[in-house]
This record gives structure tokens, C-alpha cells and sequence, in this order.
């Protein structure tokens, strides 16, 4: 549909033309490129231990030194990001989808049923986000199986809130009522009236949702939760660089400054790209 | 004469800067002076800058606004570069404003009295003890009923009517020489609107304040002021003393605009202005009427005419002010209501309509009683024929929106039946109807930017219905949505826009081509033209009344305004609470005899003649509910004649030739009574 | 109005209610019990079903729901599966150690950031509302353990001014948490405070654009009497929800900084228990901080009902 290719040709040139989405969009892309290509570029072996070279500080051979284990941070940091990217990249558009399915069917249903749904989801999210996670995590281990879904899940739900406010916001249109009016069937309204205008306010939610998950990936990792040695990874890379920073610091600044931008950069990303789309990002909920 | 003016406007150019970086000019160049004690009004639509002007009189701009050039004194003294502290000393005490929408003026966390007293504490000349009874004066002095009541509320518990008349005692209490007031009436109901200019013109009597009053509402100009400024385009086009500019104007902008307004006396539709008001900023070099003028010559687009002087002392910005006179008003089509309806068939008919929002509480729904309390909208009968166009006339609460939901099956029905015209009834829930139901009952909604999906282009819009009821895609489609398009006057050019990239009035005939996409029997439009600029809602209406006639379509046509009822409707019902006051042809109803009620609504009506002055009849009362029993309009009829009216349900009524009037005074009386208050509609 | 108030207090207290249950219900949906966590690798057989039997876990669920729940509700927590104590007294410390830790965050962090938040906003576009928008976008989107470990390096490695970890048992007195707790009051506030800050600008801002506000100048009020009464009062009553959510956020976030600092709070000891696999005692921790979050929430949209006359009034005229 070309309409719908140049509006989001628009929404890009207005992304871009503003420096905190120029920024945020391209230290976004340059992650996800480094995700994609590192294990094709970096110099060493991510497991290559060295038991001569440890903790060497940053040279000509490692421009980012070695870490305890004598491994090339600049190879791990790399790739570090690679699991993370990959699990968030997957259980975010998982989360957006099936919580703003059921938001938006619970705005437009109203009644009992979204009554009793609305109070059991606030219950759930009165309970820290990590208590969620690890109990299934201890429970059922670590792996991308068990990560995607449980991350998809609990993260969808503040999606619900979402859609659903949104879906109230667009109901109330005469345009809607209009649609009614015409005898249009339930599901042709949901798609033709409702969905393209609630996409704007889920779109900018995913690009949120993505940013708290990879919080929430690398808190775990760093935990000792997460990914398991030797999978490099930001989180464990900056757990284990703790015990060590006051002689090698560079083992843990290099991923704090990876981890860092890359959620910078999605959270500036997300803040134009609502400000192009006029979605009106007042107090969202947090986690 | 020898006084210098107290407001004086000098060659005024305000705008703001564009993404593209393009200085967009929303003043172009605005001369206006306003001397002691005139009271002087400004006229424009959409588009014209006149609320700018306003606000820059009192040395404000909206944010993202800046001079380019000009100033604008008072008393002297450039507002628009003083600094800020002594532009606080200056606004409020000598210097108020009376602002547009007063619920949002007021301070939603601060009491009525503590705002009022503000201005006291601020500029007050007496001592600080005194306020509390001052502020009880200023508000009775604006007519408000129970000053003490109201001055311990916050402003959200008030009505409209109220409000405003706090923001005018706010304005009153710094005793300033000069009162601004930008659409104090926009918003309110006819009989509250008429009591608020009564109150404002008598101040201005009284105290002898300069006042400048700006609105699109030429009725409330004529009735306030003496002098007229016509804006159009960011700029003044024409001022002058309004016995000359209301009745010969020597622009043909203001010429067009006051034909194209429709008047209570007359019958015939207004004359439509081609086209549009312009952008900010949109103006060409030459004069910014120049492609709407039927008298442009090829100077007139590239030269900006001056704000030139004529003989009678009117300044007009025009290069040929003198042939305006000659210009041809383009009346009308319609001249009198066609009587042809007469032999036509039944096209839908209400019988005993009743719509409740109330809900059934847990005891109710136990004992399966139906929801208690008065009904919204109760009794309604009606029967109209093919071709025919009824009007629903009524202010705020009248219940006549929620008629036209209810004829489209979009609120519940609590009693009574629709049908159409071969007896088919139409089920009380839209989604129980069948296609052929579906299609012969179509909507079209007031506000055009709400109407249309943001994200759909025209074309998607009209295929909407004509996918639905006729199943027609492809070159099929196209071909018919053309045709639409260009029965509503728009080119096929249009299929690939967007609303955003329509006016109001291109959004409005898009949703009009919507609704007859499905040929339907009966179009329900509500209030289809107030959200419209004057000059376009003429041309919205000169349309539908074209459709009607060449279409055979029956149309409901709801709307507050009496004027635009008298211009397209064959027959009206005017409705109060959600009851039929009145019912007849459209010349009957409006002349005598009338149910109290619509007397009253007729003598606030305000017609854009200078010197006019409404009678206030009903009390300016706001009601949320209908009284239980009795009449519904007994508690502010002026002609109620004693408990009957509090007790029984008025009878109806026959005055001759289909036209009934719901009232315990017999006809002949109310003839007689009326015609001995009144000599002729709305003049003294 | 009351009934407003009391209808809230309802609602939250059928949402503890609500979250008890789920929090029950999914621990028993994990496999294994307090019995699997004493008995670990000898839990099978006769000696599990005598553990069960002593410790009542083969009655039906619902029953040793009501159980708890009723225990709950008298402050007894019952017992841990780790060490056998009561789960109560264990807690009890360490809630007043984390209250003592979220307690400074807030203290420092709300006025910072309404005095921070009304500035930026009414500085719009300002030099000063640039740097600190900026840098609220930093502090919050930073993840707590990312912060955590900088401040410790460059405040307690490299500058060698406050500790970076706590070494003080659970039991110890508030004051000897002093200057250990600095740091992570730091970090937390970061957070907290950049949230908040955003929210209070842009509620300011668009304060600043209403109608009322323009109003307000028009009539000659002075600037900073406009801001006092005409400005701030309804630019912060979104304020007060916004604390809230990022006081339910800073329960989460307090574990994690927990951990890192090895502050001896209810949060780390959270993570020790699950690790522990210590169900009772994950099920308690659950429940007390599900109970703070609903308690904060319910407070802050009680205060809202109070301090706006909008909603103050609103049954009054239509009741």
C-alpha cells in the first residue's frame, strides 16, 4: 500500500530530523549491526582463556585489555550483546502482540470481565518484577525457551494497560460511532478504525517494552541468573569485572559504556519517535 | 477629537516562525484605533487573526508568537515592548479582559471568591476588609443569583451561563477604562447567550467603558456595539459605524459574509461564498480576498490594497469599494417550502419514542422494574414524508442529538417504534438491523474532524459504504466514488487526500458524499454546520438542499440555530427536555401563535441588524432533568397560568394546517397575547 | 467524599487480598515444597510424606491458603524451611532496613525532584532544562547495577570516600549503617528522581499553556504568585501518582541495588531465599512488598481525591 509506505517514509525523516532521534536511532542500528556481524569480525575467540595475559591493561594486541580470565574484552563486549538483543529482540514484538490483542479487546468489551481482568492484572504488577522472574527461573533454568516466553509474558501485561486506554481513547470517536452506525461487523471496526490508530501509542510502548526487558535481562545476568559462563554477556561481564575494577577497570567500563548507549539509545529513539507520531507519552507505566 | 485614542493599533504584523523556517504572518499589517467610551466590534472567521489582535491590545502573545513589526499602545504606551512588571500594573486595573471559554478561564483549585478577590487585593483602591463584601457586589451586579452561594463554589460546580458571568465580574473589579472580550458567548445557549449581552450592553451603558468585542457572531456585534471592524486574512478590511458596515458594506468580503448569513425573517437560503478563508500566512502579495471576489480585476493580486478612507468616513481596504453596491446578491435556490411533499408517501415515522439513560439499579433489576426517573426524550411522535426535510430544533438538553441516535439504533429505546415508510420497523440495536435497514438510515455528524478516521484517505472512506452495502470494488468503485465526490462538489483529485489535508468544509461534504454512498431513504444530520465558519456553512447548506431535491431523500436536521432551521426545513419540532413543545410548517411555527418556549427562543435570536435588542423571556436557567409530571417547561414559562402546568401533561394543541402547539392556553389566547407584546419578531 | 475514600480503601484491600492468592497459588504451582527444601537430596518417600504430614502440607490447598493468610493478618509468617526460625523476626529487621533505605531515597529524592521538575519546566528550552532533561534521561534508563558499579568505582575505589559495600549484620541499628548506606541512596535517587523530574516538567508545561494560567496573567498576576497559586497546585496533583508508581519501581529496583552493595535488606534477602529454594519465606517477602506497593498506591489516590476539588465535589452535585 504505498499510502501506508510513504507515511512511515514521514515518520522516518521526522525521526531523524530531530538530534535526539538521529542519535538514538543510529546507536540502535550500529548494536544491532554489531550484534548481527561480530562473531565475523572480532580479532580472538570469545572462550580464549590465557593464563599469562590476565587483567593486562588495554595495548596494541587487546585494545581493550583482558579480563580476569585473560580473554579479549573488546571480542566480549562485542558480543556480549548478541544474547540479549536476540531473547528482547524476540519477546518484545511477542509482548506487544498479545498484550495489545487482549487490551484492546478488553476496551472495547468493558463489563464484568474487564472489571475482574483489570484488578488481577493490577494485583500481578504489584509484585516486583524480579520476584516474577525468578522464580521461574530458578525453577525451570535459563535458557532462550524459558527466557523468551516468561519475558514476552510479564511484559506484555503492562501492555494491556496501554492498549486498552488507548482503545478507550479512539472508541469514544464519532468516527467509530460512525462505523456502528453503518453496520459494520465488530472485527471489521477493531481492524479498519481502531488498530490503525491504537498502533501509533503500541509502537512507541514496544520500543519502551524492549528497553526494560534488556534492564531486566542483563540485571539478571549480572545476578547470576541469566547466561552462563563462558557466553559473553554485558551483565555477567560487569559482575565479574566487579572484584577487580580497582586494578582493571576497563573489564568492566568497556560493556557498562555497550549496555549503556544501547538503551540510551532506544529510550531516545522511543521519545522521538512518539513526538513524531503525536503520541502523547504522559506518566507510562514503569515497569 | 483632540483626545488621543485609547487604544491604538499601528501597522501591527504578528507571526511565528515554520518548521520550514518561513515566517507565517497571522497579522498583517493591522491599523485600529479605539477612542474613550466607543464601544467597537470585530468581526472575522477562521483564519482572520482577530483573537490575535485581541490578545496583542493587552500586549500578549501566544507563545511561539513575536512582533515583527508595529505596536500596540494604550493610553499611549506600547504594551508589546514593556517589560513585565508594569504590564502587571496595567492589565487587570486598567486594562481587562473578558475571555472566550470561561470554564477554562477560571482556576479549577481556587473558589470563586478567592479569584475575583485577586483582582481586588491587586488593584483595589480600598482597603482589604472590604473585599469579601465587594466581591458579593460585583457578582450580584453581573445578575448572579445567591452571590454568596456562588462565591464559596469552585468553578467546575457552575454552568456555562455562570461562569462567564464570574469572568465578567472579574473584569469589572479592577474598575478598568478599557474592556477586551473575545467570544464571551461562543458555547452558550441561545436564551443564556441573549441575557449575557443584555447584561454586557447595559454595563456598558451604565459605566461608559470602552469596550472592543470580538466574535464571528455578527447577531451579538449588532447588539453591543457601535462601530464594526471586518478582519479577513490578518487584516482589517473594512471599519466603520455599524449602521453602514451591518446593512451597506462597502467590502465584498463583508458584503458575502453578510449575505451568507441566514436570517430568521427570511426563507430563502443564504447566498454560499465560494471557497475558503485563508491560512495564516497563505495570503498572497495582493489582497488577501482576491480569489473569492467576483469583482477582482488582475490589480487586486498583485497590490495590497490600503485601508483607505470613503466619503461617508467608513475605511474599506478595497480598489473598487464603490461597485460592491452593484454586486448581485447570489440568492438562494429555494424561495418558498416545496408543497410538492404533500402527495408523497410515508418516508419514516416515530411513534411514542422514549430513550432513557438511566440505569437500573440492583433493587430495580430484582423486582425487574425499568429504570426509575424522568425520561431524556419522551412521547415523540412524528411522521414525515419522502423528500421531506423536519427540523428538530432545541438548546442544550433538549434531547434532539439523542432522537437522531436513537433513529440510528446507536442508544437504547425505552418505549415506542421507528419504522419506515413500507412498514418495515427498525430494530432498537444497529447491530440487529438488516442491510436494506442499515442503508436506508444514514448519519452525518457535527464536528467533520471527528467524523472521518484520521488515517483513512477519501477514497478508502467512500468504499467503505459502498463495499458494504453494494459490494462494489475495482474500477466499479472508483467510477461511483467520482461520482460521489463530484455531487458534492469536489473534484475526483480528492480520493488520495487525507482529512488533515481538508478544510472544515471539504471534510463535511466528504462525510455528506459517505452518507449518500449507500442511496439511503432517510440522512439524520446533526448539527452538520456549527462547527463550520459562517461563509462555509452557507455553501454546506446550499448543497444539502440540492441533494434533497434532486435525490428525494428525507432529511432530520437537528440543529440550535433557529436561522439555519428557517432556511433548509420544510417543517420543525421544537423540543425542550426532551419533549415536543411544537410541531408545523417551518413559516407557522415560527410566526405567532408559538409555544412559549419557542417565543422565547425566537425573541433572543439576534439577527445581524444594528439596533436590534432580544427580549429575554425564559429565565437563564440551566435544567439537568424534566420536572416528573406536567408540562416541561413550567418552571421558567413566562405565560404559566397556575398549577395545571405542574400537574398535567399539556394537550395538543391544532393551530391549522398540520401545525400543533403543546400548551394548556388555548390557541386563540396565545394569538392574542402574543400579538398584542410583540409587533413583529426581535425589533423595539 | 467519604464514600469515595472508603470504596478506594476497599478496592485496595481486596487487591492485597487478590495478590496473596496469586502469590499462594504460584508457589504451589512450582514444583517442590518447604519439605523438598529442608529434606533436599532425602526428600522421597517415607520421610517426605512424614515431613509433609508434620508440617501439614497434605491438606488441601485452599485450607492452608486460609491458613497463611490468617497467619498474615496476625504478623505470623510462619516458620522458615532454610534455618526453622520464624519467618517474622527474621523479616522484621530487614523490613526496617529496606524502609530505612527507600525512607532516605525518598527523602532526598521527592523534593529534589519537584524542585527540580517545576525549574526545568518553567524554564523550558533553558540552558539549565536542557543539561538536566538530558541527564534524566541518563539516570533513568541506566540499568541500577550499571550505576551502581560506577559510583562504587569512582566514588569508593578511585576517590576512597564513602564504602562501596556494607559489611553491617541484619540486626544492626540504623545508624550503623552510616556512610554505607550513601551510595545506594545515590543510585536509587538517581533513578527515582529523574522519573519524577520528567512527569512534574511536563505536567508544568503544560500547565503553563492552559487557558486558566493565561488568564491568570491577563489579570495582572504577578509571576511567581501565578506560579504559587495558579500553577503549581494543579501542575503537581499528577506529581503524587507518579511518586507512587516509582515507590512500586523502587521496590524492584531496591533488590537489585541490595545485592550490589550487599545492603541487608528484604530484598537481598529475597534473593538469597529463592535460591534457597526457602518457599515460605519467598511467599512472606511477596506478600509484605505487594502490600507496601497497594498501601502506597491507595495513599496517593486517596490524597488526589482529597486535594482536587474536582473530584471532591463531584458526588456532591450529582448525588
Amino acid at each position: 500500500m504505498t499510502r501506508g509506505a510513504s507515511r512511515w517514509r514521514g515518520v522516518a525523516r521526522s525521526l531523524f530530523s530531530r538530534p535526539s532521534g538521529a542519535i538514538g536511532a543510529t546507536l540502535v542500528l550500529a548494536h544491532v549491526a554489531l550484534a548481527v556481524a561480530s562473531p565475523w569480525i572480532v580479532p580472538y575467540d570469545f572462550k580464549a582463556i590465557s593464563a599469562a595475559m590476565i587483567l593486562d591493561a588495554p595495548s596494541v594486541a587487546h585494545w581493550l585489555g583482558t579480563d580476569q580470565l585473560g580473554r579479549d574484552v573488546l571480542t566480549r563486549t562485542a558480543m556480549g550483546g548478541r544474547q540479549a538483543i536476540v531473547v528482547t529482540a524476540i519477546a518484545t514484538p511477542l509482548a506487544v502482540a498479545w498484550g495489545g490483542i487482549l487490551g484492546i479487546w478488553l476496551g472495547l468489551a468493558g463489563g464484568r470481565l474487564d472489571d475482574v481482568l483489570m484488578r488481577v492484572v493490577d494485583a500481578f504488577l504489584s509484585l516486583p518484577w524480579i520476584l516474577k522472574m525468578l522464580l521461574i527461573i530458578v525453577t525451570f533454568g535459563a535458557g532462550i525457551g524459558v527466557l523468551v516466553p516468561t519475558l514476552a509474558f510479564f511484559y506484555g501485561i503492562p501492555v494491556i494497560r496501554i492498549a486498552r486506554a488507548a482503545t478507550h481513547g479512539v472508541v469514544a470517536r464519532d468516527y467509530v460511532l460512525a462505523a456502528r452506525a453503518r453496520g459494520h461487523g465488530r472485527p471489521a471496526i477493531i481492524l479498519r478504525e481502531i488498530l490503525p490508530n491504537v498502533l501509533d501509542a503500541l509502537m512507541v510502548e514496544g520500543a519502551m517494552r524492549w528497553s526494560w526487558m534488556l534492564l531486566a535481562f542483563s540485571s539478571l545476568s549480572f545476578l547470576g541468573f541469566g547466561v552462563s559462563p563462558p557466553t559473553p554477556d554485558w551483565g555477567l561481564m560487569i559482575a565479574d569485572a566487579r572484584s577487580f575494577m580497582a586494578i582493571a577497570p576497563w573489564a568492566g567500563l568497556a560493556p557498562v559504556v555497550a549496555l549503556s548507549s544501547l538503551i540510551v539509545g532506544i529510550n531516545l529513539a522511543a521519545d522521538a519517535l512518539a513526538k513524531a507520531l503525536g503520541v502523547d507519552r504522559a506518566a507510562a507505566p514503569v515497569h | 477629537m483632540g483626545e488621543p485614542p485609547l487604544i491604538q493599533v499601528s501597522a501591527l504584523r504578528v507571526g511565528f516562525a515554520s518548521r520550514s523556517g518561513r515566517v507565517v504572518e497571522v497579522l498583517r499589517g493591522v491599523d485600529l484605533e479605539v477612542r474613550r467610551g466607543e464601544t467597537v466590534g470585530i468581526v472575522g472567521e477562521s483564519g482572520s487573526g482577530k483573537s490575535t489582535l485581541l490578545l496583542a491590545a493587552m500586549g500578549y502573545l501566544k507563545r511561539g508568537l513575536r512582533t515583527i513589526e508595529g505596536s500596540a499602545r494604550f493610553d499611549g504606551t506600547d504594551l508589546l515592548s514593556l517589560p513585565r512588571h508594569e504590564l502587571e500594573r496595567i492589565r487587570g486595573r486598567r486594562l481587562a479582559l473578558i475571555p472566550q471559554n470561561s470554564g477554562q478561564s477560571l482556576t479549577p483549585n481556587l473558589r470563586i471568591e478567592a479569584q475575583v478577590a485577586e483582582v481586588l487585593r491587586l488593584h483595589g483602591t480600598r482597603p482589604a476588609g472590604q473585599n469579601r463584601e465587594r466581591v458579593r457586589e460585583l457578582l450580584a451586579q453581573v445578575r448572579l443569583p445567591d452571590p454568596d452561594a456562588i462565591a464559596r463554589r469552585y468553578p467546575h460546580e457552575l454552568s456555562g451561563g455562570q461562569q462567564q458571568r464570574v469572568a465578567i465580574a472579574m473584569a469589572l473589579a479592577g474598575e478598568p477604562e478599557a474592556l477586551l472580550l473575545d467570544e464571551p458567548t461562543t458555547g452558550l445557549d441561545v436564551t443564556t447567550q441573549a441575557h449575557v449581552l443584555d447584561l454586557l450592553s447595559d454595563l456598558a451603558a451604565q459605566l461608559g467603558t470602552t469596550m472592543v468585542y470580538v466574535s464571528h457572531d455578527l447577531g451579538a456585534i449588532a447588539r453591543v456595539c457601535a462601530r464594526v471592524a471586518v478582519m479577513y486574512g490578518g487584516e482589517i478590511v473594512l471599519d466603520g459605524d455599524a449602521r453602514r458596515v451591518l446593512v451597506e458594506p462597502a467590502h465584498p468580503y463583508a458584503r458575502g459574509l453578510l449575505a451568507s448569513i441566514p436570517r430568521l425573517a427570511g426563507g430563502a437560503l443564504p447566498a454560499a461564498l465560494e471557497g475558503r478563508p485563508p491560512e495564516p500566512g497563505g495570503a498572497g502579495p495582493g489582497c488577501a480576498f482576491a480569489d473569492r471576489c467576483a469583482l477582482a480585476i488582475d490589480a487586486c493580486r498583485t497590490t495590497r490594497p490600503a485601508l483607505a478612507a470613503r466619503p461617508d468616513g467608513t475605511l474599506a481596504r478595497c480598489l473598487r469599494p464603490d461597485a460592491v453596491a452593484d454586486l448581485a446578491p447570489r440568492a438562494g435556490a429555494r424561495a418558498a417550502p416545496d408543497a410538492s411533499t404533500h402527495d408523497r408517501g410515508q418516508a419514516l415515522a416515530l411513534s411514542r419514542l422514549a430513550v432513557s439513560y438511566a440505569r437500573q439499579g440492583l433493587v430495580d433489576q430484582l423486582l425487574g422494574r425499568p429504570a426509575g426517573g424522568p425520561r431524556t426524550v419522551d412521547g415523540i411522535d412524528l411522521a414525515l414524508r419522502e423528500g421531506e426535510a423536519v427540523a428538530l430544533v432545541g438548546e442544550s438538553g433538549s434531547g434532539k442529538s439523542t432522537i437522531l441516535k436513537a433513529i440510528a439504533g446507536l442508544v437504547p429505546r425505552a418505549d415506542g417504534t421507528i419504522a419506515l415508510g413500507d412498514g418495515i420497523a427498525l430494530a432498537p440495536d444497529v447491530a440487529r438491523r438488516g442491510p436494506g435497514e442499515l442503508r436506508a438510515v444514514q448519519l452525518v455528524f457535527q464536528n467533520p474532524d471527528e467524523s472521518l478516521n484520521p488515517r483513512h484517505d477519501v477514497a478508502t472512506i467512500l468504499a467503505q459504504p459502498l463495499g458494504l452495502y453494494f459490494g462494489l470494488s475495482g474500477e466499479a468503485l472508483r467510477r461511483r466514488s467520482v461520482e460521489l465526490l463530484e455531487q458534492v462538489r469536489l473534484g475526483a483529485h480528492y480520493l488520495d487526500r487525507l482529512p488533515a489535508q481538508l478544510s472544515g468544509g471539504e471534510k463535511q461534504r466528504v462525510a455528506i458524499a459517505r452518507a449518500f454512498a449507500a442511496a439511503p431513504r432517510v440522512v439524520l444530520c446533526d448539527e452538520v454546520t456549527s462547527a463550520l465558519d459562517v461563509s462555509v456553512q452557507a455553501a454546506v447548506l446550499a448543497l444539502l438542499d440540492a441533494l434533497r431535491r434532486d435525490s428525494g431523500t428525507t432529511f432530520v436536521f437537528v440543529s440550535h440555530d433557529l436561522a439555519v432551521v428557517r432556511a433548509i426545513a420544510d417543517r420543525v419540532a421544537v423540543l425542550y427536555q426532551g419533549r415536543i413543545c411544537e410541531l408545523g410548517p417551518v413559516g407557522a411555527v415560527y410566526a405567532s401563535p408559538s409555544h412559549p418556549y419557542t417565543e422565547a427562543l425566537m425573541a433572543a435570536v439576534l439577527d445581524p441588524v444594528p439596533g436590534a435588542r432580544p427580549r429575554l423571556l425564559a429565565d437563564d436557567v440551566q435544567e439537568s432533568a424534566p420536572p416528573a409530571q406536567g408540562c416541561p417547561f413550567q418552571r421558567r414559562c413566562h405565560r404559566r397560568v397556575g398549577d395545571i402546568c405542574a400537574t398535567d401533561a399539556p394537550p395538543a394543541r391544532e393551530a391549522g394546517d398540520g401545525h400543533v402547539i403543546r400548551c394548556h392556553i388555548p390557541v386563540e389566547e396565545l394569538r392574542a397575547l402574543q400579538r398584542a407584546e410583540a409587533p413583529g419578531h426581535g425589533r423595539r | 467524599m467519604i464514600r469515595l475514600l472508603l470504596r478506594r480503601l476497599a478496592l485496595g484491600l481486596g487487591t492485597v487480598a487478590l495478590v496473596s492468592a496469586m502469590i499462594f497459588a504460584a508457589v504451589e504451582a512450582l514444583p517442590g515444597d518447604a519439605c523438598t527444601a529442608i529434606l533436599q537430596r532425602d526428600a522421597s518417600g517415607q520421610r517426605l510424606e512424614n515431613c509433609r504430614r508434620e508440617l501439614g502440607l497434605d491438606r488441601p490447598a485452599v485450607a492452608r491458603y486460609l491458613d497463611w493468610a490468617a497467619g498474615a493478618l496476625r504478623a505470623d509468617l510462619g516458620t522458615s524451611a532454610h534455618n526453622g526460625k520464624r519467618i517474622a523476626s527474621l523479616v522484621g529487621d530487614r523490613l526496617a532496613n529496606t524502609l530505612l533505605l527507600a525512607g532516605c531515597t525518598l527523602a532526598l529524592g521527592v523534593p529534589l525532584a519537584l524542585l527540580l521538575g517545576v525549574l526545568t519546566g518553567l524554564r523550558r528550552d533553558g540552558a539549565s532544562d536542557v543539561v538536566l532533561s538530558a541527564g534524566a534521561i541518563f539516570a533513568m534508563t541506566i540499568p541500577e547495577f550499571v550505576s551502581a558499579t560506577v559510583l562504587i568505582f569512582v566514588f569508593s575505589i578511585w576517590l576512597d570516600l564513602v564504602p562501596g559495600i556494607v559489611t553491617v549484620s541484619a540486626s544492626a541499628p540504623a545508624t550503623a549503617f552510616f556512610p554505607g548506606i550513601v551510595l545506594p541512596v545515590v543510585v536509587l535517587t538517581m533513578v527515582m528522581t529523574a522519573h519524577v523530574l520528567r512527569t512534574v516538567r511536563s505536567s508544568v508545561i503544560e500547565t503553563l499553556e492552559s487557558d486558566y494560567v493565561q488568564m491568570a496573567r491577563l489579570k495582572g498576576v504577578p509571576y511567581w504568585r501565578m506560579v504559587l497559586r495558579h500553577v503549581l497546585p494543579n501542575a503537581l496533583l499528577p506529581a503524587i501518582n507518579v511518586v507512587a508508581l516509582t515507590i512500586a519501581w523502587l521496590l524492584g529496583g531496591v533488590v537489585v541495588v541490595e545485592k550490589v552493595f550487599n545492603y541487608p535488606g528484604l530484598g537481598h534477602y529475597m534473593i538469597d531465599a529463592i535460591s534457597d529454594r526457602d518457599l515460605p519465606v519467598v511467599q512472606a517477602i511477596a506478600l509484605i512488598l505487594a502490600a507496601v506497593y497497594v498501601g502506597v498506591n491507595l495513599a496517593a489516590d486517596m490524597l488526589t481525591m482529597v486535594l482536587n476539588p474536582r473530584l471532591r465535589t463531584l458526588r456532591a452535585r450529582n448525588g
